[in-house]
This record gives C-alpha cells, sequence and structure tokens, in this order.
C-alpha cells in the first residue's frame, strides 16, 4: 500500500490548485459553522454568567405608585425568589456643551447596600453614598459618548426642576446592555443614558417616599413565568400596573437574544450550501481522476489489488482534501470566532468573557464535511471499485453525442460548429452542466442573501421616517396636557408646524390573544405622523375605530371589521370592545392608532395630549432645543434625524463587516466551481482543443470554445442564483422577523448588480486561469497519444 | 535547387513541377528531457516538390514526425531553416504558424482526431468556416467515398470511416500541403488501402504536395519519392519509377 500512497500524494501535487480551491470552499463552510455556533455559545455563557453574577432580574413591572409594604405580598407570590423595588422616571437632560436636549431614565438604588438585582458593575469611581442627594453613577456608555467622568456634571429636569447631578461613579448593568431610549430603535449612547441614583433623593424629588413605581422579581427553579406575572398584575393593577413581562419582553435581553439568533441562522444555513457545493466539486474531480486513471485501475486489480483497495485508495484522496479544508475551517474559524466574540463582547460591554468553543461543535463539522465528501465521490468510488480488470484495460468507449433539441427542432442555421460544440458538451451530461450552473448559482444568493439587509433597511427607514413618521423632533409631555398647549409650542423658536398626539398604554385582548401596546391618537388632518397602507401610500385616519400595524393584527388575529377588547391601563382605565377599521403597513413595533378625539372619548377625558410632532426649521434648532430644556411641562425630546442616524450606522457597521466576508466566500464559491469544472473539461477535451490549434484554430477560438460553455452557465445561472437568493432572504427575513421588528423583503437592482458581477469577476479570473493552460497546451503530444 | 541530399542522385523531380514547396536547410530538433538531450532532427537538408507524393519512412525515433510537425508549423526548430514557398516559416511566431496553418496546411493524423461532439459533416464544416476559397463539406466527403455518412458522429464510424472523414477535413479548404502521420497506423489494411486511395485521389485530383509517414516500406511504393529517415537524418532518397496504385499495395 506504500507506493499506492506515493501515487496518492503525487496525484494530489499534480491538482493542488483544483484541491486547494475545494479545501477552502470546505473550509469557509467550516469556518463560518465554528464561527457562528463558537461565538454564540461564547456569548451565551458570558452573558448567562453575567446576568448570574449581577443578579439580572426574570419579571419586570412599573406602577403609578405603590406602597413599599406590597413588596412582601409580591414576594409571597407562589414561585417567587427575590423581589427588589425601585424608583424609575424618563427625565429630559442638559449637558454642558451640548445643544441638543438628551433624554435618562434614572434608576433608583439603595444608599446603604448594593441592590438585591439587577446590580452594578462598577468600572470607575464609586456608587452613590447616602445623604448625599446629588451623586450619580452613569452607565458606561453615556459617561464615555460625553466625556463625563467622576468629578463631571451634568443637569436633569426631575419633576419639573431642574437639578445639577454629580458624577460618582461609571457602571454597567446586566439590565441594560442595550440602553435603548424612548420611541429609540437603535442605542444612541449620546442622546440617551442610564442614571442610577439613591433612593432616598429620588423619593424625595418624585414624593414617593415609603413607595415604588418599579419592581424586578427573579423566579424560583422550575416556577411558572406567566403564572407569577399574571398574580403580579393582580397585584399590582389597583396601584396603576401597567402590565409586568418576562425578560423576553425585556428590550435590552430582546435586542442580543435577536443578535444571537442571527448568528445562529448565519451558522446553519450557510455552511450547508458550502458544503453542498463541495461535495459537487469533489464529485467532478474524483469522477475525473477514475476516469484518466481506468488502465491504471485494472492494472492495479490485475496485480490483485482488490476492489476495496481501489476504493479506499481514491476515498483517501477525498479525506485528505476535506481534512485540510476542515482544519482551515477550525483554524479560521476559530481565529473569525474570537475575533467576533471579542467585538460583541466589546459592543455589548460584558465585564465576564468566556470564550470557548465546545469540543463537539469541531466534531459536528468534520463529521458534516466527511459525510458531504462521501455523498459526492460515492458514485465515483463506487465505479472505481467495481470495474473488471479486463475493461479496465482497454480505453473507455468514444463519449457519444446528440444533436441537442435546438437543432433537432431546426434552429441550429446560424450555429458556428463551436457553438454547436459546446451546446452538445452542456447537454451530453445535462446533470453536470446543471449542478455547475447551480453551484455558480449559490455564489449570487449568498450574496443576496445577506446583502438585500442593506436594502431592506433603506425601506425601513424610509417608509418609518420618511411616510411614517414624517416630524423632526417628538416631544413626550411629562403628563397628560389641554390641547392648548399645542400653540406654546408652536410659539417656540423655529418651530414650522406642531400636531398633537396622545399616547395611552393599551392591553388588547381578542379570547386567549393580547398584548400590551401604546395606542397612539392623531388627528384626521395628522400629515407629519402618517397611516399609509400595504403599497406605502398615506391613508387618512378613520374618525372612529382602531387602526392596526399589520403585524399586531396578526398577532391578535383579527382584521377589518372585527371588534377587539381594549383596556386602558392609565387615567380611569376604561374598557371597551372597539372595531377594527383598518389595517396598515409599519415595520417596526406593534402600534396601535386611533383618532385622537375618538381616544380621547373612549378615555373619557377632556381633549389632551401626551406628545407633540413638530415639524422645525433646522437653522433655528439651538435656541429651539434651549426652550425646550426650559420648559417644565417637556419630559424629553427624541431628535429623528439622530434616530435614523444611529439607526443606518449601527447597522452598516454589522453589515459592512458580513458584506466583506461574504465577498470573498461568494466569490471563493463561484472561482471553485468554475476553476475546477473548466479544468476537469480541459483534461477530458485537451485532445479535442489541440486538434483545433492543429486545424488553424487560434488560442483565442480554441479557449472561446471551452470557457465558452462556462461563460454561458455562468450567464445562464445569474437567474436562478437570483431566484434562490430572493429565497433565502425570505426565510432570513421570516426568521428575523419578530413583533418588534419586520424585514421587508426588498432586493434592489444594484444587489442584483452587485451579485452578478462578484458572480461573473470571479468566474472570469478563473476562466483566465484556465486559459493559460490552454494557450500552453502541448500540441505534438497531444496529438501522439490515444486517449 | 542547388543542393540535394547526398543520395538524391537523379532527377529529383518525378512529378509535379518541380518547383520546391518546401526548401529545408540544416534543420536540426534537439528536446531537452531532464538531463539529457535528445537529437531529434541533426541538421536535415531537404526539398518537397509542389504536387509531389513524398513518403517519409524510417524506424520509430528516426525524426520523421519531428520533422512533419515542423513542416506543418505545429513544431519549431532548435537550429536550421525551414521556407515554404517565399516564406521562412522558422521566422513565423505563433499566431503567423496558425495563420499557416488554417490556410495552407491539411493535416492527418493516425488517431484522427476527430471532434467527438460534431457530425462527420460538421466536422469539415469547422475547417471550411474558417477557409477562404474552400469546397462544400459534403463535396470534401464525397471525395473519400463518405457521402452516405455525413450526419454520424465520430463514435457511429468505423475507424477507417473516421480516418476519411479527418482527411476530408483535411482537404476540404485546398490545403497546398497535406501532411500524414502514419495515417493508416491504427487500421487493419484493407480499410488502410481505403484511406490511402482517398489520399492518392487527392494528391492526383487537386494536386496537393502530400507528405506521408510511415514505417511500412510497401507502402512507400505509392509515392513519388521515399525519403528514409534514420537517427535523425536523411540517409537516402529514392525515386519511385512508377507509382504503384494504393490498390495494388500488401503489408
Amino acid at each position: 500500500m506504500r507506493a499506492l500512497d506515493r501515487k496518492l500524494r503525487r496525484d494530489l501535487r499534480r491538482i493542488w490548485l483544483q484541491a486547494l480551491a475545494i479545501a477552502l470552499v470546505i473550509g469557509c463552510g467550516v469556518a463560518m459553522y465554528v464561527m457562528s455556533l463558537g461565538t454564540l455559545r461564547s456569548l451565551d455563557e458570558s452573558r448567562a454568567a453575567y446576568y448570574e453574577r449581577y443578579r439580572f432580574a426574570q419579571v419586570f413591572a412599573t406602577v403609578k405608585r405603590a406602597p413599599d409594604r406590597l413588596a412582601r405580598r409580591i414576594a409571597a407570590i407562589p414561585g417567587v425568589a427575590r423581589v427588589e423595588t425601585r424608583i424609575v422616571s424618563n427625565v429630559m437632560l442638559d449637558i454642558a456643551g451640548m445643544a441638543e436636549p438628551a433624554r435618562g431614565l434614572l434608576i433608583s438604588i439603595p444608599e446603604r447596600h448594593a441592590p438585591d438585582l439587577n446590580k452594578l458593575h462598577m468600572r470607575i469611581g464609586r456608587s452613590v453614598e447616602p445623604g448625599r442627594t446629588a451623586e450619580v453613577v452613569l452607565n458606561e456608555a453615556f459617561s464615555q459618548a460625553h466625556g463625563l467622568l467622576p468629578g463631571g456634571y451634568l443637569h436633569a429636569v426631575i419633576n419639573g426642576r431642574k437639578r445639577r447631578l454629580d458624577v460618582v461613579g461609571v457602571a454597567l448593568s446586566p439590565e441594560h446592555i442595550y440602553a435603548l431610549g424612548p420611541g429609540a430603535i437603535m442605542p444612541d449612547d449620546r442622546l440617551f443614558g442610564i442614571i442610577w441614583i439613591g433612593r432616598e433623593a429620588l423619593a424625595a424629588a418624585y414624593d414617593l417616599e415609603d413607595s415604588f413605581n418599579a419592581v424586578s422579581l427573579t423566579l424560583m427553579r422550575g416556577a411558572q413565568e406567566q403564572q407569577v406575572i399574571d398574580d403580579l398584575d393582580r397585584l399590582l393593577e389597583p396601584y396603576g400596573g401597567v402590565g409586568a413581562y418576562g425578560r423576553d419582553d425585556q428590550t435590552s435581553h430582546w435586542y442580543i437574544s435577536n443578535e444571537l439568533k442571527q448568528l445562529e441562522s448565519m451558522g446553519t444555513v450557510a455552511p450547508l450550501i458550502f458544503l453542498g457545493v463541495a461535495a459537487f466539486l469533489l464529485n467532478i474531480v474524483v469522477s475525473r481522476l477514475v476516469a484518466t486513471e481506468r488502465e491504471q485501475i485494472g492494472l492495479l486489480k490485475a496485480f490483485g489489488y482488490s476492489g476495496r483497495a481501489v476504493a479506499w485508495h481514491y476515498t483517501k484522496l477525498m479525506l485528505a482534501i476535506v481534512t485540510v479544508g476542515v482544519l482551515l475551517g477550525f483554524a479560521g474559524g476559530g481565529w473569525l470566532g474570537r475575533g467576533l466574540t471579542e467585538l460583541y463582547a466589546e459592543f455589548f460591554r460584558f465585564p465576564i468573557l468566556y470564550f470557548r468553543i465546545e469540543p463537539r461543535t469541531f466534531a459536528v463539522a468534520a463529521l458534516i464535511s466527511i459525510g458531504a465528501g462521501l455523498a459526492g465521490t460515492l458514485s465515483a468510488v463506487r465505479r472505481a471499485a467495481m470495474l473488471p480488470p479486463a475493461v479496465a484495460m482497454q480505453p473507455a468507449p468514444p463519449p457519444v453525442y446528440r444533436k441537442t433539441l435546438v437543432e433537432r427542432l431546426g434552429l441550429d442555421t446560424y450555429l458556428t460548429q463551436a457553438a454547436r460544440m459546446i451546446l452538445r458538451h452542456i447537454m451530453r451530461r445535462p446533470l453536470r452542466a446543471g449542478l455547475t450552473t447551480v453551484g455558480i448559482a449559490m455564489s449570487a444568493a449568498i450574496l443576496i442573501s445577506s446583502m438585500f439587509m442593506m436594502d431592506s433597511i433603506e425601506v425601513i427607514i424610509d417608509v418609518q421616517f420618511n411616510r411614517i413618521h414624517r416630524q423632526d423632533l417628538t416631544v413626550a409631555l411629562a403628563e397628560t396636557k389641554p390641547i392648548g398647549i399645542v400653540r406654546e409650542l408652536a410659539r417656540m423658536p423655529g418651530v414650522m408646524r406642531v400636531e398633537p398626539v396622545r399616547a395611552v398604554a393599551v392591553r388588547m385582548r381578542n379570547g386567549h390573544r393580547s398584548r400590551r401596546t401604546a395606542l397612539i391618537g392623531l388627528t384626521a388632518e395628522s400629515d407629519l405622523g402618517r397611516l399609509i397602507d400595504h403599497d406605502l401610500n398615506p391613508v387618512s385616519m378613520p374618525p372612529s375605530g382602531l387602526v392596526l400595524s399589520a403585524k399586531l393584527a396578526e398577532v391578535l388575529d383579527v382584521g377589518r371589521g372585527d371588534r377587539l377588547e381594549v383596556h386602558a391601563m392609565e387615567g380611569r382605565r376604561p374598557v371597551a370592545r372597539l372595531p377594527v377599521s383598518a389595517v396598515v403597513e409599519e415595520f417596526l413595533g406593534t402600534s396601535a392608532y386611533m383618532d385622537i378625539a375618538a381616544l380621547n372619548r373612549f378615555m373619557a377625558e377632556p381633549p389632551v395630549i401626551s406628545l407633540a410632532y413638530l415639524q422645525t426649521d433646522s437653522r433655528l434648532e439651538t435656541a429651539l432645543y434651549d426652550a425646550l430644556k426650559n420648559t417644565p411641562a417637556v419630559a424629553g425630546v427624541t431628535i429623528e434625524t439622530a434616530a435614523v442616524e444611529s439607526f443606518r450606522e449601527t447597522l452598516a457597521e454589522n453589515m459592512l463587516l458580513m458584506t466583506t466576508f461574504n465577498v470573498m466566500f461568494a466569490g471563493l464559491i463561484a472561482f471553485g466551481v468554475v476553476y475546477n469544472s473548466a479544468r476537469i473539461s480541459l483534461s477530458e477535451r485537451g485532445r479535442e482543443l489541440a486538434s483545433l490549434r492543429v486545424l488553424g484554430f487560434t488560442r483565442g477560438e480554441v479557449s472561446a470554445i471551452l470557457l465558452g460553455e462556462f461563460a454561458l452557465l455562468a450567464l445562464a445561472s445569474l437567474a436562478p442564483g437570483f431566484l434562490i437568493g430572493y429565497g433565502l432572504a425570505w426565510s432570513m427575513a421570516l426568521s428575523f422577523e419578530t413583533e418588534l421588528f419586520r424585514i421587508p423583503l426588498a432586493v434592489s437592482r444594484e444587489t442584483y448588480g452587485f451579485a452578478a458581477l462578484v458572480v461573473l469577476a470571479s468566474a472570469t479570473i478563473s476562466g483566465l486561469i484556465v486559459r493559460r493552460r490552454i494557450d500552453s497546451l502541448d500540441l505534438v503530444a497531444v496529438l501522439k497519444t490515444r486517449e | 535547387m542547388t543542393d540535394r541530399s547526398k543520395a538524391d542522385g537523379d532527377d529529383g523531380s518525378a512529378r509535379g513541377s518541380g518547383r520546391a514547396a518546401f526548401r529545408v536547410r540544416g534543420l536540426t530538433k534537439v528536446y531537452r528531457t531532464g538531463e539529457v538531450d535528445v537529437h531529434a532532427l541533426r541538421g536535415v537538408d531537404l526539398e518537397l516538390f509542389e504536387g509531389e507524393m513524398a513518403a517519409l519512412l524510417g524506424p520509430s525515433g528516426s525524426g520523421k514526425s519531428t520533422f512533419l510537425n515542423i513542416l506543418g508549423g505545429l513544431d519549431q526548430p532548435t537550429a536550421g531553416t525551414v521556407w515554404f514557398r517565399d516564406h521562412e516559416l522558422t521566422a513565423y511566431d505563433e499566431a503567423a504558424l496558425t495563420a499557416y496553418r488554417r490556410d495552407h496546411v491539411g493535416f492527418v493524423f493516425q488517431f484522427y482526431n476527430l471532434i467527438p461532439s460534431l457530425t462527420a459533416l460538421e466536422n469539415v464544416a469547422l475547417v471550411t468556416e474558417i477557409a477562404d476559397q474552400p469546397m462544400s463539406p459534403f463535396e470534401a466527403l464525397n471525395l473519400v467515398g463518405l457521402a452516405g455518412r455525413i450526419d454520424h458522429f465520430p463514435a457511429q464510424l468505423s475507424g477507417g470511416e473516421q480516418q476519411r472523414v479527418a482527411i476530408a477535413r483535411a482537404i476540404a479548404k485546398r490545403p497546398d500541403v497535406l501532411l500524414c502521420d502514419e495515417p493508416t497506423g491504427a487500421l487493419d489494411s484493407k480499410t488502410g488501402v481505403v484511406v490511402l486511395e482517398a489520399l492518392e485521389r487527392v494528391n492526383s485530383e487537386l494536386g496537393t504536395t502530400t507528405a506521408l509517414i510511415t514505417h511500412n516500406a510497401g507502402m512507400a511504393e505509392m509515392a513519388d519519392r521515399v525519403i528514409r529517415f534514420a537517427d535523425g537524418g536523411v540517409v537516402e532518397v529514392h525515386v519511385n519509377a512508377a507509382r504503384r496504385p494504393a490498390r495494388e499495395l500488401v503489408w
């Protein structure tokens, strides 16, 4: 067997570039798998450890005001482990040197001991001390965005009074890994900060002594979360509870889980595509090798080697290639995984980081790769094993060609002989041509399925910010105010248009389906805040009844004309069965709308508003910000352009990295498929091409016959590639869809064009490399030998 | 036409115009394989005349194939010159050689080298499509007696038929020279005769200068001249008093 192994080594050396191309395709698949799963597990474990050590709560609820003694009754709910009550409040911030008003979430912490739940990880400085009511701790991202360190200060409007807050510490919290301001869709560390302040100080500011307005708790092992939430809701209802929720609905946790989910889908779909392509490449390479070594196989068998020994010989060749690919994949995946984990950990600011790829992940990757290799080479290896030695020693029968359908239909008048050769060669092995086409198509598909995200994001931005929310600023009022405040806002500098908005926290119920959401009241003339239909055209607000976003309608399983039970969770808490008047398109969140007058009637309140949409003159924005900061009724301001920018920036950063990877991977697939197929074709047809050269065909003409076939296949692959890509994009959009975020399936012409460009460029490069071999065909040697 | 190879004593222009189609001087070809130099040709001087049929005879390794390949523009010599009419082939680059093959040369090989994906007719059309003043592919196939099998693919033809398609393909462009390297080497003698008859007919009817490699002395009797190769050189040029018709040949 040692001589055979030597043959194997030399065979591999001879086809090294082909073998390497296949190994790289396998390597990509394995690397994607190892990277994604390794990063996923590492982040999952790091997050779990972070949550565990800093006692991240499992159920959260806010109330208007509840007495401290209620905490004991909450703790008595079956299944509750620990309870922590707090005071939280959204405030407007004023930071020296910053024109825009920022928003902050004030969260109380005990002055005398560490919090029982949602503990802080101090990064710099210390926590607050008893009696020092102005001391605060900032979350690290916000502190860094403003260079606010212990010793610095900022101002906040707390309960209508502007107060100076002194920074004494910088911290991280498992509760706010993803710090999202009210109404924001992406974190903006400059415009939104988490501020921890002493409980006594905050209680005094809001007259909440011996009371709380937020509670969080952990569960005992085996407790039923929904049961606890229901019990908690019953306890809190008399105190203005707006509905408890579990970790799954906690914003920060939800966002991180979504990021991790994306890693998971990246780690399953893409590797399968790569391994499928690799199996196909191994199939054509090993098939060809068996065909060219036909006589050698006969010889080996004549010498007494068994069919099994021959089969094992070719299997070893496959295993060698797969092993190189798997090892490359391990190295690449491990390296990328560590890098990605660190990147994420930095982005999430995990204080604890485990990086570990389980041996299982490696084992599964290796096994799947070998499985793909076996699947690809099985038929060729079998053929080698079954070949009777006497037959093997004779030359293979000449290839049989037929006239193609096109020609039989008489459409061949204009075909040159070269075109005929190309067509007939494709049709002689339709399966191989088909698989080559699909292989190249996968390259375009991978690109489209990753790059469509950018297109979709642009659609989301266009729809959410140009068609639905057209306001420049959203002003949140500290509490509802008579509609007359609109005039007051309209008088502020630079304000061109003000629209009144009322938002009410509600729970909507249809049978057993129910959702918490904000019911937003707009006027019929509302032009800054609009509703749009499925075709993205504006629709006017119906005078009565509910307007639901498509996702909310789906979740509640209702359509136009159905009725919903609506429970208001504030004010007098009215309950009514309201009809659904329209369903509108929206990609972010699950909103519900109503005519503002109808909403106020439902609430049994006079015409009041809680928000205002402003259209402003940007030249006067500093003066306007100044005015807003000094208006006590204003609780916060959301700057929509800043929201768009942070949305785009955050996503673009992630996308750029992924797109770079995908362009590389897709290019590699197209290169690998075309290069290998063309090399095989060249080896099968070298004699034919040399004959043509002898007959006086130029190098260019001869290359055109061989490469024309692949140019044709590459072009033919575009349509199925686009289709498969669209299908993959569809499934990804679906798998990423949640109640907070819907991804519209939009693939731009630019994306299709770019995918086509990458595919054709990679195919051209591999074609040029093969072309050099065609140019150096040895005419004399080829003609002297019989194939 | 002053110099002749040493053995070529008498009138060399047994047939044809007496004008040389090829003039070869000091043709040398050295292949370097690894550490060893193989002298395939050692300074050959020779003429091939317009319209004649010359048989190149010799054992394998005597240099006749190398010689023919250089005349056909498939290979380039290490030293020496080859003139085709007024053109110095040895000064041609790759592109010029390709054009030369395209415009002037017809090849027939031992293993036919047909394009398997093209029918008999299409194999011939392959060449007529790029030639200047070709005959029709059908006419060429008729000339070799294959008019009835024009729609067959090579895999559907016998060896002799395939070789006749190859001859039809070689002559369809009305080449100035026809170079045949053991055209009957892979055929039995009966089939071989049919193929040789086709060559004979092309040479006499079209007046195409024909060089025919064989290592079979019997077959050489159908030629005007017999040029004998050994050890990379021409050792004898013999003029046949009369050409023996192909159908009478035995080997």
